[in-house]
């Protein structure tokens, strides 16, 4: 009796990190993937009160919050969190997050740092090899054993010596840059700014990019500023020889256009791993054999998500205990995010 | 030239056709109804055969063509041809290479990255409408394995190149030690393949390395390990492959060449872990003009008596 007692009263001592919906790697592991022995969890979603209700009861509770992308952070919640002293997402995009509402309160955010990006651009080399070289959609012929039947499968299209783009030179986009360059491609950017330091081509706009590029591969992060960067004007400027290549965030691209772009054959193909209205996907894609698709999977390996967890509990037990966070995010120079669910 | 005979031993190429009819009289050999009958006919008139990695010269071919002078292969690998034979009558004969290196590298990551994280499937998945129902699986990381390359020649060298731009270690067999490279070395398949997540047979079909690839070999690389084969079908033990990706004695395989191409084993269809493709390494619109360019450019040489382009007899 007196040792559960005990326990009952060290676990309450426990620090609450507060977590409104499930993220994917609960449904994948289990609740405890993230558990600490130095904090505990208080999960929204499990509680039959409305959120404002539950949020107030607990307010006082609440230092940090485990956000993911499917549960947004807005300036609302975190006016309901008077304690709050750190977000940390699972997600590689911080667009879910109000980061002016943090920086005005002087709430940390925790990221998931670079652990991510070797996956998302190993997805965007698989998906831009796929597509010119027709992968997924001779892999489907063979087996539906059309090679022996209907013979050859067209010719594709060459990586080598084709001119990429890159609109957003991050830590994603310069792993892009650096494995495509072992292909022979050239490679230029558009970034907000100019990197000093990088060997590549910078133009000050997306369309002058598209314009002299084969290939243009979307990795930057989702703001007001790059809603619908990918324009009409932009995907005309690529051209019916080029191909796009989206792994960031679907609403980059004006997604009509784009599937209006391939039904007409004016432009040569497309990978795309994030869409505008996710898990829904315009059915004019399902009928192209020059389109290839993933279920917003770039980061979904077996070694990501062990990255994610050790990195997760380790900004979560750094910050409980005042030490440095792992990966945190620099709250000064932002690009405006509204904290939209993307 | 128009009166010289060329014979080309299947379709391959409708640019390569089309140039070779222009330049030559061309005769197309799968047309041929009868083929002993055609060869008695025309057996004098025949100077040039032009061969790819389906069909290109055997003895009996070269027995039957007597004015025979130059192979011309629509391709890099020679296994199609009897060299010696050709050694022995003084046949020329010249290939394909560096055009295609850089394609079938590309292939062979490509087929690395799509085994791996399952891009087939997972296109697959979307297609299907399951994405509304729920995540797809998690997938296995490609940056950072280690990749064992059969053969360092010029593909091998080429997928090493890439495969180092995903910080994957590189080791491989080869039938000497290449001191100037920096990657590991091991003597035999076995061990290579005991020592690395990703096998790739990069290497030239001979009677030695026929079946180079054996059940010995998928053994040794495991459970986990990945097999892609860019180099040519009888490389592999295509049978026991199959029971070993079936029975899941082996983690999957990208596989763009067969035993018995077109035909291919169909208990490979419904595996999520295997991605088929119909020999396509070379098979781009501007690699297959430059191939073309390089038959033609070799057969221009040798009947206007100047150097071959890319002479290997």
């Amino acid at each position: 009796m007196a040792a559960e007692d005990q326990s009952q009263a060290s676990q309450s001592d426990l620090p609450y990190v507060l977590i409104l919906k499930p993220p994917a790697s609960f449904l994948l592991f289990g609740d405890h993937f993230f558990d600490s022995p130095n904090f505990q969890y208080l999960k929204a979603y499990e509680s039959p009160l409305p959120l404002p209700h539950f949020l107030h009861t607990h307010a006082q509770s609440i230092q940090a919050l485990l956000s993911s992308g499917g549960a947004p952070v807005t300036a609302d919640t975190i006016r309901l969190l008077p304690r709050l002293g750190l977000v940390v997402t699972t997600s590689q995009g911080l667009n879910h997050i109000d980061l002016s509402e943090c920086r005005r309160r002087g709430i940390a955010v925790a990221g998931a740092g670079t652990i991510f990006s070797a996956d998302c651009a190993d997805s965007v080399v698989g998906l831009l090899i796929d597509v010119l070289r027709k992968v997924s959609a001779s892999n489907r012929y063979v087996k539906q054993g059309l090679w022996s039947s209907q013979g050859t499968y067209p010719l594709g299209y060459k990586l080598g010596g084709k001119r990429v783009g890159i609109v957003g030179l991050g830590s994603i986009g310069t792993e892009v840059a650096k494995r495509l360059e072992a292909f022979g491609c050239s490679i230029s950017y558009n970034s907000r700014s100019k990197k000093p330091l990088v060997p590549y081509t910078f133009y000050p706009n997306v369309v002058e990019l598209a314009a002299n590029c084969d290939a243009l591969i979307v990795c930057c992060a989702l703001t007001d500023e790059t809603h619908h960067l990918i324009s009409k004007e932009v995907l005309s400027a690529l051209g019916k020889d080029g191909v796009i290549i989206n792994i960031a965030r679907g609403p980059i691209i004006d997604e009509k256009e784009l599937v209006r772009c391939l039904v007409k054959g004016e432009i040569r193909g497309a990978g795309l791993d994030v869409f505008e209205h996710e898990p829904d996907v315009p059915v004019e894609l399902f009928a192209l054999d020059n389109v290839v698709m993933s279920p917003h999977s770039a980061v979904f390996t077996r070694e990501s998500f062990d990255d994610l967890c050790k990195l997760v509990v380790g900004n979560l037990e750094a910050f409980f205990s005042n030490e440095p966070l792992l990966t945190p995010v620099a709250l000064d120079d932002l690009p405006h995010f509204s904290g939209r669910k993307d | 030239m128009e009166s010289i005979g060329v014979l080309m031993a299947c379709p391959m190429n409708p640019y390569l056709e089309q140039e070779l009819h222009k330049r030559f009289t061309l005769h197309r050999f799968w047309k041929v109804p009868d083929k002993s009958t055609f060869l008695t006919t025309h057996c004098n008139s025949i100077r040039a055969v032009v061969g790819n990695a389906s069909a290109g010269a055997d003895a009996q071919l070269i027995e039957a063509l007597p004015k025979l002078e130059i192979v011309a292969s629509f391709s890099v690998g020679l296994d199609k041809i009897d060299l010696a034979k050709c050694k022995e009558k003084g046949i020329r004969v010249t290939n394909t290479p560096d055009v295609l290196t850089e394609d079938v590298a590309d292939l062979a990551i490509g087929l690395m990255l799509a085994v791996l994280r399952k891009l087939c499937e997972s296109d697959r998945y979307v297609r299907s409408g399951k994405w509304k129902k729920g995540n797809y699986m998690l997938t296995t990381k490609f940056t950072g394995k280690r990749v064992g390359i059969i053969g360092l020649g010029r593909i091998g060298m080429a997928i090493a190149k890439r495969a180092e731009a995903f910080s994957c270690p590189i080791s491989y067999h080869s039938r000497t030690e290449k001191t100037e490279t920096k990657y590991k070395y091991y003597p035999s398949v076995v061990e290579l393949a005991a020592n690395c997540d990703i096998l790739v047979v990069a290497c030239s079909l001979t009677e030695e390395t026929r079946h180079i690839v054996n059940r010995k070999v998928i053994d040794a690389l495991g459970a986990k390990g990945v097999l892609i084969n860019i180099g040519r079908g009888p490389h592999v033990d295509e049978p026991e492959l199959v029971s070993a990706l079936v029975e899941r004695r082996i983690g999957g395989a990208g596989l763009d060449v067969f035993e018995h191409e077109p035909e291919v084993p169909e208990e490979l269809f419904g595996l999520d872990n295997v991605v088929l493709l119909p020999h396509v390494g070379s098979g781009t619109v501007e690699t297959r003009k430059a191939m073309a360019d390089l038959v033609l450019g070799n057969l221009e040489a040798h009947f206007l008596n100047k150097p071959l382009l890319t002479p290997v007899v």
